[in-house]
């Protein structure tokens, strides 16, 4: 292994462990603003005690998603240092902006809402979560452009003296139409993953708990609508994207079938096939017929490109070597396996979640009380499902994208460091993902031991507009 | 004055406000085996900083995203050449975020005694690298004519970095004692009291050796005004620490990291990153800089949003400024967390 594999690995594991914690940070900033605001408007403790309960949850998440963030920014410049080079004068400035944005944002009125129970007036109190969240989208805006950039980059000049990338237009970089479609169908997906989240652990709870029946009862619903809704804006967005994924990207396209000849009208998109490891070669398929045409263009009868014209495409474009050696299978042409199934596992994965939430709802309906337990177990493997659903999908596009680090510009292997050795390569592959694996464990169990535990009793939260000792206990206290 | 210019002055306040923030947080880290005797205690001492430290952290990640986007050849020759020192860094960071969330979800005492021990080497290691790279990028490191580092870590673990480490870690611990001596009541804040000068001393001949070597190294005239000032702060601290005035005595540890890391700053420039192979080789604002459509754009985010960011932050310190001593930290609540 060398320096480039190494460090693509390290991005590999580091970024899917990151995302398994943003969308919930997300969408879960939004599920836990709107049930204080509830709680503000209509009195009814239930959704206070809701609030703290899944609060406790999603600090939990939030403090591993913060810390390997921090990773995530550095990695740039440690593995990636050829790129950073090349691409820092565009891709640099969302960075930034993130920062002073977003993340700023984020921590200072979490840090608000979780310790100013007793110091901040109540809708004060909850604006600080709403606050958080727009911190999240604002933050999922930026990295977003930036990554939208690297599919399709616009706003920018080569300079062929200093041989980098340089920016000429900041308004079509942050509106890049890549981004326009990315930014709601990863936000949406985030919704979604949260929601699921949300409905699991309350079914679960639901069906142990008879006492707070009816206040796990609002959890599901509100997490169930979301995950729906959410699912919804998650599939029109999803076809959006595929439109200008094969406009921009047609061979990533062309890759998430594995469709090696030019389709002329009504290409057919495989539900399943066994072939060939690398893809070349069919045994057995299940296909729909014209369905890849409807899925990149919107018409049954559209043209969709194959691997083998687009390559012949590229190779006129950019030169007969695309750069990234080990390609070897198929220059400028990703893993088809990798892609082919991806994509095809996010999509299924979306499906069976938005399944579950609405059996889930279904069987709650009305004053239904069930109580078997299967359903809360169905119920806890919905947002596992969807973090897998979110990693297929970054896997998808990210993979989809190779050979290219940004695409058409520089290939992934002219991005990476060139002074950084294997040892050093190596050693923060290994300490990274021994800490994340063994973080996972400490927070999984974490978790499960306060879903386990359950809401607490309503406590009326103390009045920090009333007489107050400067003696009493803080409310809350690390 | 040159877009760039103006860049360098941006980043070097991004890191004066990370390490006159975190410094603190750091030195908190680092005293809680010292300065607490019971768990009571050591909770005291991790709420001083509860509400803060991560927004004390973000100006960590906006210096890294500014440098990014301003001087990419900057970000790239650093972190990709200080590697293994950065990755010990991120490592410590990790970790000891997530001590100050999980610490208190468990109430036995070995899951809590381990996370402590977290905070602590957490604290400690980033406060001893960061002045072991900010000596060396002072200093000038190996750097060839691709603007690649050529070193390795044991380049980076040469005197005056060594130097520059203790200097880090001995002035934040410092600064964390102000800190807590400020913001406790009972025991805890005698005790940090007393520390504080003691360690401030040391820090205080620490910093006046290194401060006079890196003068004599790559120092201008302006550099040794803003050391002398420096200096000048942290005895004032260290003396008020002595009298009993806290107040005056954290603004003293506050300004002298802040007159420390603008007297760095202010010897290093123009250079961004001196290479010692070559002065040729060097990084400097020019030629590591973006181009100035980039910076202009950027100045533009800067200037609306900094202001905005500075404001709510202050008003977290404020709504927080209230001592905390161990009666203020409730019981009940923890066996149920």
């Amino acid at each position: 292994m060398d320096v480039l594999d190494i460090a693509r690995i390290q991005f590999g594991v580091i970024t899917v462990y990151h995302y398994m914690f943003v969308p919930l940070t997300i969408g879960g900033t939004a599920l836990i603003a709107i049930m204080e605001t509830m709680w503000l408007r209509t009195k009814n403790p239930d959704y206070l005690r809701l609030t703290k309960f899944f609060g406790k949850l999603l600090l939990i998440n939030f403090a591993i998603g913060v810390v390997t963030g921090i990773v995530q920014e550095f990695q740039f410049g440690m593995n990636w240092s050829d790129y950073s080079r090349f691409v820092g004068d565009v891709f640099g400035a969302p960075l930034a902006a993130e920062g002073l944005l977003a993340f700023f944002l984020e921590s200072t009125f979490l840090g608000l809402w979780i310790f100013g129970w007793d110091k901040l007036p109540r809708g004060v109190h909850a604006a600080c979560m709403w606050i958080v969240h727009l911190g999240t989208l604002a933050s999922g805006w930026f990295i977003l452009a930036a990554n939208s950039w690297m599919q399709h980059p616009v706003g920018y000049r080569f300079n062929p003296e200093s041989g980098r990338a340089e920016m000429t237009d900041f308004a079509a970089v942050m509106f890049n139409k890549v981004q326009l479609v990315t930014f709601p169908h990863v936000i949406f997906a985030a919704y979604m993953t949260a929601g699921a989240a949300m409905v699991g652990v309350a079914v679960w709870l639901f069906i142990r708990r008879h006492d707070d029946r009816e206040m796990y009862r609002k959890a599901i619903r509100l997490g169930a609508v979301v995950t729906l809704v959410a699912g919804i804006g998650v599939g029109i967005t999803g076809d959006i994207q595929g439109k200008i994924m094969t406009e921009v990207q047609p061979m990533k396209m062309a890759a998430a079938e594995g469709l090696y000849e030019t389709s002329e009208k009504c290409a057919p998109f495989s539900l399943f096939t066994v072939g060939t490891p690398d893809g070349k070669e069919e045994k057995f398929a299940v296909t729909v017929p014209c369905l890849l045409s409807f899925l990149g263009t919107g018409s049954f009868d559209g043209r969709v490109e194959g691997i083998n014209d687009l390559r012949e495409q590229y190779e006129q474009t950019y030169g007969s070597d695309p750069g990234a050696s080990y390609y070897t299978a198929g220059e400028y042409t990703p893993i088809i396996p990798i892609t082919y199934w991806t994509f095809r596992f996010m999509i299924l994965m979306g499906l069976l979640a938005a399944a579950g939430a609405a059996l889930l709802l279904w069987v709650t309906r009305g004053g239904r009380t069930p109580t078997a337990r299967w359903l809360g177990t169905l119920g806890l493997s919905l947002p596992l499902i969807l973090i897998l659903g979110n990693s297929f999908g970054w896997i998808f596009t990210e993979m989809g994208r190779q050979p290219w680090a940004v695409f058409g510009l520089m290939t992934t292997d002219q991005a990476v460091s060139p002074g950084v050795s294997v040892f050093e390569a190596a050693t923060s592959l290994i300490v990274l993902t021994v800490i994340y694996a063994v973080l996972a464990v400490i927070e999984v169990g974490l978790l499960a031991r306060t879903i386990k535990a359950g809401a607490e009793p309503f406590v009326e939260p103390p009045d920090p507009g009333g007489e107050q000792s400067d003696d009493a206990p803080l409310a809350f206290a690390y | 004055m040159e877009l760039t210019t103006i860049w360098f002055i941006v980043i070097a306040f991004l890191w004066i406000g990370y390490f006159a923030l975190e410094g603190f947080d750091f030195g908190v880290g680092i005293l809680l085996p010292v300065l607490a005797k019971n768990d009571k205690e050591r909770r005291v001492m991790i709420n001083t900083i509860g509400p803060l430290w991560d927004g004390n952290e973000v100006w960590l990640l906006v210096a890294g995203g500014a440098t990014f986007a301003a001087f990419p050849h900057w970000y790239a020759t650093l972190f990709s050449g200080f590697y293994l020192p950065l990755l010990l860094i991120l490592v410590a960071l990790i970790v000891r975020g997530v001590a100050f969330e999980y610490r208190h979800k468990r109430p036995e005492a070995k899951w809590q005694s381990r996370w402590d021990t977290a905070i602590t080497v957490g604290s400690a290691i980033p406060a001893l690298l960061w002045g072991v790279a900010f000596a060396n990028i002072v200093a000038g490191v190996p750097i060839d004519a691709d603007m690649e580092f050529t070193g390795s870590l044991l380049t980076l673990l040469n005197p005056i970095g060594l130097l520059g480490g203790l200097v880090t870690l001995s002035l934040f611990v410092t600064h964390g004692a102000t800190f807590i001596a400020l913001k406790t009541v009972g025991d805890i804040r005698v005790r940090a009291r007393a520390l504080a000068w003691r360690s401030g001393l040391v820090a205080a001949v620490l910093a006046v050796i290194f401060l006079v070597w890196l003068q004599v190294l790559t120092g201008s005239p302006a550099s040794a005004i803003v050391f002398v000032i420096a200096a000048l702060l942290l005895v004032l601290g260290v003396v008020m620490a002595y009298v009993g005035r806290e107040g005056i005595s954290f603004a003293g540890t506050f300004g002298a990291i802040v007159f420390a890391v603008a007297g760095m700053f202010v010897a290093l420039f123009p250079d961004v990153m001196p290479s010692s192979t070559n002065v040729a080789f060097s990084l400097t604002t020019t030629n590591a800089a973006a181009t100035s459509y980039t910076l202009t754009i950027m100045t533009w985010i800067a200037v609306v949003f900094t202001p905005i960011v500075l404001s709510y932050q202050a008003w977290t310190y404020w709504v927080f400024r209230k001592r905390i001593g161990t009666h203020h930290i409730p019981t009940a609540e923890l066996a149920s967390q």
